[in-house]
């Protein structure tokens, strides 16, 4: 087992060497890009990527350039992970045999996913990865819309939001399915490490990274990744709508472990009122009509409801 | 780069981040990295800016928060120093400006066209908090 890279604090983080360069097609203000970065400095090791279809994957290759400075591929929009899984079974074998040119480097093995190529398209895929137990990273970026095609809600949009498919307007509030609970899902697979994180709470996401790579099996990182573009707000404000998101508990962080012991990561010290977080974006701006503003009281409800249910988890120790 | 006809791509293609052997990549920092012509570091999207920050070194504390949430790799930092944006990879979103945590900050946006200097010689004073 290799060295897990130290990283005291952020001025011991910032000596690390990006592995994942600039002048990317994302949009100014991405969070993608500061997940990635994240996820790619946690480590010293070599590392073997994917990418799903998404933003992520037509904004870093786009021909003749690519934007990642380590082993990357890209397939399909449903099989990232199972890209990454091939490459980890291939892995094995040829360590098996003895035929690893230089077998004391041992590599890391992440696929990087929209929330659409793993809530919805590439879920199958992904159980599969789960199931089989290979011993990967799966990094969900979790914009909570289909980004890339124009915005389209996928099975990740929360309830009142707007999006192309699901528009707002006199009659409708928009999406009016709440978000899939993919944490429980993939912790009822038996994965060993399966966490929400956010990429304002650099430090929270690191170490949960960092013990996601510790672990031997499949481990699934949910990170949460606001989208300028369709959440609608300025570029510059990114890390206030996370802080915002992570503050409100909108975005809760938290661990389970083996698949039974659920760990809350960050408890915020002032938790702020829900509808300060859909203020600040476009996509909900239509939930502060006359019409529609009891969702507001009930998106609190269900969030303290949540957050409620996660402590009684927390505490119970399942 | 040369150019190629629409029917001239291969289906399926594998590019190259660097040129020649390229090994410890993790702690190799990019002034030292032998970058292929088909490394996006090789381009450039300074034209996407409308508003560039500009850093002034006598405020900053080297917290590195913006290093942190830079989502285009722009900010330079070496040896726990903040040393400058690249101004090559920077789109402008000014998120390094939002996070800056010193009064007055650091790093502020400027029109695309603003001379660096005159920017730096009347930089902002420090505000004085509303007690």
């Amino acid at each position: 087992m290799s060295e897990i890279k130290k990283i005291k604090n952020l001025k011991e983080f910032s000596t690390s060497a990006d592995r994942f360069e600039g002048a990317n097609l994302l949009c100014p203000g991405c969070a993608h890009s500061i997940i990635v970065r994240e996820v790619l400095n946690a480590t010293n090791d070599d590392l073997i990527l994917s990418a799903a279809t998404g933003c992520l994957e037509v904004c870093t290759a786009v021909y003749p350039y690519t934007s990642w400075d380590a082993s990357w591929i890209h397939i399909g929009f449903e099989n990232g992970s199972t890209a990454v899984a091939g490459a980890e079974a291939m892995y094995n074998a040829l360590k098996k045999k003895g035929r690893l040119k230089q077998p004391d480097r041992e590599p890391k093995f992440v696929s990087f996913a929209g929330d659409g190529a793993s809530y919805d398209i590439g879920f199958q895929w992904i159980s599969g990865c789960f199931e089989r137990g290979h011993n990967m990273m799966h990094v969900v970026l979790d914009n909570e819309v289909y980004a890339n095609t124009g915005g389209q809600r996928s099975s990740s949009t929360p309830i009142g939001s707007s999006a192309t498919t699901s528009p707002a307007g006199r009659v409708s509030y928009g999406e009016k399915k709440n978000k899939k609970d993919m944490l429980s899902i993939m912790a009822a697979h038996g994965a060993p490490y399966v966490a929400q994180v956010a990429p304002n709470k650099w430090k929270n996401m690191v170490k949960a990274i960092q013990q996601g790579f510790a672990v031997e099996g499949p481990v699934f990182i949910n990170a949460m990744s606001a989208c300028t573009t369709e959440w609608k707000f300025a570029p510059e404000d990114t890390i206030d709508i996370s802080d915002m998101a992570t503050d409100s508990l909108v975005f809760p962080l938290y661990e389970i472990i083996d698949g039974k012991k659920l760990n809350i990561t960050y408890r915020p010290k002032n938790v702020i009122p829900v509808e300060e977080y859909l203020a600040a974006q476009g996509r909900f701006k239509h939930l502060f009509k006359d019409q529609f503003k009891y969702l507001i009281k009930e998106w609190q409800e269900r969030i303290d409801s949540n957050w409620d249910y996660l402590q009684r988890r927390e505490e119970a120790g399942v | 780069m040369e150019n190629n006809g629409w029917n001239e791509f291969e289906i399926g293609a594998m590019l190259r981040s660097f040129d020649g052997a390229a090994t410890d990549i993790a702690t190799t920092h990019q002034e030292d990295r032998n970058y292929s012509s088909s490394n996006s570091f090789t381009a450039s999207v300074a034209d996407w800016r409308i508003e560039k920050p500009l850093f002034n070194k006598d405020y900053c504390i080297d917290c590195q928060f913006c290093w942190i949430y830079c989502p285009d790799m722009s900010i330079i930092s070496r040896d726990k120093k903040m040393i400058g944006v690249d101004m090559d990879h920077c789109k402008g979103c000014g998120i390094c400006v939002e996070v800056c945590p010193t009064n007055p900050k650091s790093l502020l946006m400027f029109a695309e066209q603003q001379n660096e200097e005159e920017a730096l010689a009347a930089w902002p004073e420090k505000e004085e908090k509303e007690k």
